[in-house]
Order: structure tokens, then sequence, then C-alpha cells
């Protein structure tokens, strides 16, 4: 079976200032699956999700070669706000607003024009429904955001993506701030919202990557401290058969 | 082990010294001018206009009306100027390209630093060659604002640059990930989480107008008639306080004018506190 494409790199390579970053990637990611990128640190990992949603032009001297097209479309030739819009984020500490719980969620529809209060809080309601923290917090939606604990924030962050109907979640170690516990609902959670969405995942933690994902990228830095791709495969392929002898030293612990 | 003991003890006495000069300076000016000056206050002393002259007679109500006019006037250029620019120099200024911008960005940033430092007399003589005599603007509440903008500026400036700086970027990055833009990112996000901050600055300005002089002396005039327009001349309390000091006989007056003064600041920082606080939440 042949999955769709949502994103795809083509010989992606990326520049901080003289750094390279980033040395031409080529993968492709498929559609309703969680593909996991992982690799021990500064390997290049959290520079190749935030180049998804353009987060990186943030910095100066920041630039890029090679492509990098969502729903085959050049993420440079299109609008950065309909980009992100589509490839919504989560980032590695949870960071809620401080402002209310509904507001938080509010906040990506009303930036994208929702004025109408019933939608509104449909839209609240579904999206926290869909990051499962419906149940915790339905009589208390005028709270400060702040005031919840910090896997029920990081489920909030997830509702406030989602609350803007996005195809594609970066979510860059989602789960690597909060306690065991909460880091099983997350994991829970993002298998449910692979049915709608499709989501990659920034992991320093192996058996979460063997746990959560479809398909595993390993990336390693070369001599140049350049992070490349070494090896993209489905993850039960990657743990179990690895073709690069890094992958299998990685995964087996000898080295990371 | 016992010498480190002993300067351990040491310092901390010493801290505690110099907090309790503090507190006791405090109490002791704040005290004498409040039991002093309380003596004269009554309804009256609030309600009739000075009657000028050397003796003194009469009480605040015009300077109490001039001291609100001059220092809603002031806010109102000052505020946004100066919480403009904060933002500007915070969220804007570090990623502009051109040479020649960045050039002029540092000179502000230098000036805004040396202008913190600048004796108010000096926006005085700036204020009056400029506002009163050259613009035509007289003695006025307009002069006097206008002035006291230039000196209240740098402290708005420097404390919404501190309130900026202390929103974590993680906001900044959340909302910019959403597909919001930068403004809308500003204005939604980064602004009220550094609200508390920015009216401080406020408040430290509102402060500063109440309590200055010099610069007043030479923008506003010093009429004790009730000022009626934006072009009225007018005195504010403190400017009063040194006419009755100075040129009357009644330093009693002097006092209960300041005690006034003294209580008039304190209630403003609770006034503003509790809207920052209420605000934020």
């Amino acid at each position: 079976m042949i999955e769709q494409t949502v994103m795809r790199a083509l010989d992606f390579t990326l520049y901080y200032g003289d750094f390279k970053a980033l040395n031409s990637i080529n993968m492709e990611i498929p559609m309703n699956s969680i593909t996991a990128i992982i690799g021990p640190s500064g390997c290049g990992k959290s520079s190749l999700i935030r180049s998804f949603n353009r987060m990186n032009d943030l910095i100066a001297n920041m630039r890029t070669e090679g492509r990098i097209l969502v729903d085959d479309e050049d993420i440079y030739s299109q609008d950065v706000v309909q980009l992100r819009r589509k490839v919504g984020m989560v980032f590695q500490r949870p960071n809620p607003f401080p402002k209310s719980i509904f507001d938080n969620v509010a906040y990506g529809p009303r930036i994208h024009g929702v004025r109408d209060r019933s939608r509104l809080a449909a839209i609240v309601e579904g999206s926290i429904r869909d990051a499962a923290l419906w149940e915790e917090v339905r009589d208390d939606l005028d709270k400060s955001a702040l005031s919840l604990s910090g896997g029920q924030q990081q489920r909030l962050c997830i509702a406030r993506a989602l609350a803007v109907e996005p195809e594609v979640i970066l979510m860059d170690e989602p789960a690597s701030a909060l306690d065991p516990v909460a880091t099983l609902k997350i994991e829970e959670l993002m298998g449910k919202l692979k049915r709608k969405y499709t989501i990659v995942v920034v992991t320093h933690n192996m058996q979460q990557a063997a746990r959560v994902s479809d398909y595993t990228a390993f990336m390693l830095t070369d001599p140049e401290r350049s992070g490349n791709l070494i090896e993209f495969g489905r993850t039960s392929d990657i743990f179990t058969k690895p073709l690069d002898k890094r992958t299998e030293d990685y995964i087996s612990g000898r080295f990371g | 082990m016992i010498l480190r003991k002993i300067k351990q003890r040491l310092a901390f006495s010493t801290m505690w010294i110099a907090c309790g000069m503090t507190v006791a300076i405090l109490l002791v000016v704040i005290g004498y001018v409040i039991v002093k000056g309380f003596a004269l206050i009554n309804l009256d002393f609030f309600f009739t206009s000075p009657r000028g002259g050397l003796s003194g007679e009469g009480g605040i109500s015009s300077t109490i009306i001039a001291t609100v006019y001059l220092v809603i006037t002031t806010l109102v250029f000052a505020t946004p100027l100066g919480v403009g620019a904060g933002i500007f120099l915070v969220e804007y200024a570090d990623n502009i390209r051109s040479r020649f911008a960045k050039k002029l960005v540092a000179l502000a940033r230098f000036g805004v630093e040396t202008l913190a430092g600048v004796p108010s007399i000096i926006f005085g003589l700036f204020g009056y060659a400029l506002f009163v005599s050259a613009l035509h603007f007289g003695f006025s509440i307009l002069s006097a604002a206008l002035a006291g903008t230039c000196l209240v500026i740098p402290v708005i400036i420097r404390t919404t640059e501190e309130a900026l700086k202390a929103v974590p970027d993680s906001y900044r990055e959340a909302s910019l990930a959403m597909g919001a833009n930068k403004w809308e990112t500003i204005w939604k996000v980064v602004l009220p989480s550094a609200i508390r901050g920015i009216s401080t600055g406020i408040v430290l300005s509102a402060g500063r107008v109440v309590s200055e002089t010099a610069i007043f002396y030479v923008t506003l005039g010093g009429s004790y008639r009730t000022p009626t327009s934006l072009m009225s001349s007018g005195r504010t309390m403190a400017l009063h306080v040194y006419y009755l000091a100075m040129e009357t006989r009644a330093f009693d007056k002097a006092l209960a004018t300041a005690a006034v003064l003294v209580v008039l600041i304190v209630v403003l920082n609770l006034i503003i506190n509790s809207v920052s606080r209420w605000l934020s939440t």
C-alpha cells in the first residue's frame, strides 16, 4: 500500500550564518501517521522540525537551500500565516498563555477571524475533547491556564494547536518536561490524533519512538557537526533490522 | 571557622542597619510633614483657592485641579510615545537589516539612557524656548505637559523595555506558531503579559509630574487661578509648596500642602497597582 505524502523535504539544507545545521535532508512524511525523529543531542532534529513550519525564520542569518513541500507546495512560496495554520506546533515546555483556558484555545480561531460566540464555544469544546482534557476542565474554562498541572498544560497546548484545524502537528519533545504518567497520556493521545492528523514528533527517548511512531527517522551529525538523515523507514524495521550500522549502534544504546 | 561566622554576622548586621536607617529617614520625613501639615488641614483648605499675596491665605483647590490636569495631559502625550518606542526597541529593532537604521537605533538607545539622567530644569529651559516662546503656547498646561512629556518619556521607555523583556519568548513562539503575525502576537499576548510592568512606568511618570517643580516653574507659569483650558497657566501643588515657602509668610500652609501631596502620591501608587493587578488576571 502506498500512503499519501503530506510533507516532503528535497535536498533541504539549513545554515545559521556560516554553520551548516542540516545537510541535504530528503524525507517524506506519510499522511495520518506518526513520524518520530530520533538522534543524539545536537544532531539537528529540532532544527529540522522547526523548518517545517518556518519557525527558524525568527533566527537572524538563517538561510536555506533545497525545498520543503507541504501539500506539494513550497513552504517559502506560500504565506507563512497559511503555512502555520496547516502545520501546527507543540513545544517542549508547556507554554500556555497567561489567559483563561477558554481564551487559550480560542486564540487561534479568533486570530483567523472567528467572531461568533457559539461557534467559538463549539470549536473550543471540540478541541479540548480531542486533546483528552475536557473531563478535567469542563467546569473551569474561565480559570487561568497556568493553574493546570504540567501534563494538563501540555494537553491544553495540543488543544490550542488543534483549534485551527491543522493538517500536520509538529511536536518538539512534547513529553520531555513531564512525569511518566503525564507522558503516557500524551502518547495515548498521539495514537488517537493520528486518525485525523499527521504527526511529526522529535524525541530523544527511543522507547517513546518505538511505542508511538509508525515511521522513524534517525539523524546524526557528520564530522562538520551538520545534521544528516542516516536512515528513514517503518519504525518496526528501524528498530528490528536497521540497514545502517550507525542506526543499529544508536538504538542498541551503544552511544548517544 | 569562627572568623567566617563573624564575617557573616557583620555583613548581615550592616545590611540590617542600612535597611533600618532607610526606613527611619523615610518615616521621619513623612511623619514630620504629615504631623505638622495636618494640623492646618480642614475641608475649607481643599475647597478654596489660594488668595495670593504675601500672607499665603486661602486653600489649595485650584492647585489640585492644575496638578490633575497636568498629570493627565502629560500622560496622554507620553504614554503612547514611550510605550510605542519601548515596543519598537524590544520587538522590532533587532530585526532591522539596514546599517543606517541600526545606527539610528543605537543612537536612540543612547539617547534614552542619557535623557533619563538630565536634570529637569534643562527640559524646562528647552520647553520654555520651544513651547512657551517659539510656538507661542505661553505659560500653559499645554507647554508644561509637552515639557513634562520630554521628562518622563525615558522612564516609560525603559520600564516598557524591561517589562517586555520579562515576557518569556515561549509565549511569542506559541503565538507565531498558531499563524498569528508579529503585531497580533504583540497586541494580544506580549502586551497583556507586560501590562503590570508598563503601568509601573506610568505611575512613576505620574509621580514625577506631581513632584517636579523647576521644569513647571518655567513652562506652567504660576497663576493660582483654576486652569480652564489647555492654554491656561496654572500652579501644581508642588509649585504651590515652593511659592508658599519662598514668597509668603505661610510656611505652615506649605507643610499642609506638602502633606496632601504625600498622601496623593501614596494613593496614586495604590490605585494604579490595583488596576494593573486587575488587568493582569
